[in-house]
């Protein structure tokens, strides 16, 4: 009996003493914070991915309430973060469109001729510092993942070929792959624009032919097809701009070495162009 | 009780009875913390800090608290007792004076209350029927070992991050393998001090 009552006794003491110390030092010692960060904190997606340019959601959180930082610079939160961020700091909402990340290579080991067999780091920057890299082309996606390694959302996949492809429906248009190419392949677009030349070669057409079956040529073919005057072949290198590009296709299908790609199939679809439905309507 | 034995101790704890690699204590910090050289340093002092201070505390709640009342088969419990307030202690401690390095330790501060090193130091110590002072040393020396295997590990992770590891085996698969080796090599010095 005695036994018992002495270990009650002792290790509920312990625990009293121990708790009403801890709640005496949480009093002498609290550290003010604003109720605004904490309720930031609780809207952003916490998957610290860096997007906004601050170490991570509390950071942001933090620039938010004390350092006026842009309210529209989480990528991975979209339009409905912001708003509530705005709702947070009473401040307008402004909208934002929602991007998406676009690599300019369409070549894979198949299609891509090699300069050299790379044994090295099993990373694109340290095949990038080895004469540019182990491809023929010099503006190549080397494939080696330096992209996929910086993704956090698992958006970035190389296919069987050797072809990193972005999958839309999972990237959150952060941007942590733009930074990691050591190509600079990777631009950011918005996701409602599905066309993109799927190369970055200024390299005359005879000469990337010989290298890269699915390269720019420069031919011109698109420049001419498209009628909203949204893409033009400079350097041997098909642009699009995507202000004018009102996502038709029509480029898609001339292409000779369908370099110019689309994530949306639909696009491609039989459907009357602008013109040809005015002349029925009249 | 000279600065000799002292220094044999604190010796002991760092090479030949490493807490990770010769006791296997403390794992989960190991592997999980051992990503980057930086915070596997900041995890290892605070590591250190709590531990030197959970044996002192724990040597005394043991001696002048289980003992007199003859319940020692209480001593985990009491133990983890300490143990949880004293990072929490720590924890706010810190928040409240270096708010930087506060940043620094982030989630890993919480975690050393589950950190069963620092059980394992406490409840070694009772074993071994050291004194205040030994405590107190040899909870140091167990700080530092951790902090020496957990260094070591981060060193050989950051390296092997770039190195062309077959694909079924990058990541955690190739860091248990590295531990596995590693406490091979460790055992080396396994008799090399009597303890």
């Amino acid at each position: 009996m005695e036994t018992i009552l002495a270990s009650i006794a002792v290790i509920s003491g312990l625990a009293g003493i121990f708790g009403f110390g801890l709640a005496y030092a949480n009093k002498r010692l609290a550290v003010e914070k604003d109720p605004k960060i904490q309720d930031l904190e609780e809207i952003l997606p916490s998957v610290n991915c860096g997007a906004c340019g601050y170490a991570g959601c509390s950071a942001y959180a933090e620039a938010l309430a004390n350092e006026n930082a842009d309210t529209t610079l989480c990528a991975p939160g979209g339009s409905d973060v912001i708003k509530k961020i705005a709702s947070i700091l009473g401040v307008d909402a402004s909208e934002k469109t929602p991007m998406t990340a676009r690599i300019y290579c369409g070549g894979d080991d198949v299609k891509t001729k090699i300069k050299y067999k790379y044994n090295g780091t099993y990373d694109c920057v340290s095949a990038n510092a080895l004469f540019g890299g182990f491809l023929e082309c010099p503006t190549g996606c080397l494939g080696l993942g330096s992209c996929v390694k910086v993704c956090n959302f698992d958006a970035i996949k190389i296919d069987e070929n050797g072809n990193t492809v972005i999958i839309d429906e999972k990237c959150t248009g952060c941007g942590a792959c733009v930074l990691a190419c050591p190509k600079h392949l990777i631009e950011l677009v918005a996701k409602n624009k599905p066309v993109f030349v799927a190369c970055n070669t200024t390299d005359k057409g005879g000469v990337c032919n010989k290298y890269c079956k699915v390269s720019c040529i420069g031919c011109k073919k698109c420049e001419k097809a498209c009628q909203d005057d949204a893409i033009h072949v400079n350097n041997f290198l098909a642009k699009i701009d995507y202000d004018k590009c009102t996502a038709c296709g029509a480029c898609v299908k001339v292409c000779p070495t369908k370099c110019i790609h689309t994530n949306d199939p639909s696009i491609l679809e039989e459907k009357p162009s602008p013109k040809e439905a005015e002349k029925v309507a009249v | 009780m000279s600065i000799e034995a002292i220094l044999l101790l604190v010796a002991s704890a760092i090479f030949v009875n490493n807490f990770v690699l010769a006791k296997f204590l403390g794992i989960c910090p190991f592997i999980g913390v051992s990503k980057q050289l930086d915070s596997a340093i900041g995890m290892g002092m605070a590591v250190t800090f709590v531990l030197t201070l959970s044996s002192i505390v724990t040597f005394l709640v043991y001696k002048y608290l289980l003992v007199p009342f003859e319940i020692q088969y209480l001593k985990t419990i009491a133990f983890i007792l300490v143990i949880a307030s004293l990072v929490q202690l720590v924890e706010m401690i810190i928040e409240k004076v270096s708010p930087s390095l506060y940043k620094s330790l982030g989630i890993y501060l919480p975690l050393i209350t589950t950190n069963c090193a620092v059980l394992g130091a406490a409840t070694i110590n009772v074993q071994k029927k050291f004194d205040l002072l030994y405590s107190s040393v040899y909870g140091f020396g167990a700080g530092l070992g951790f902090t020496l295997a957990l260094i070591l590990m981060a060193g050989l992770r950051e390296r092997m991050e770039d190195s062309r590891i077959p694909r079924v085996l990058r990541g955690t698969p190739i860091a248990f393998i590295t531990a596995g080796l590693m406490s091979l090599a460790f055992m080396g010095f396994v008799g090399m001090i009597k303890e």
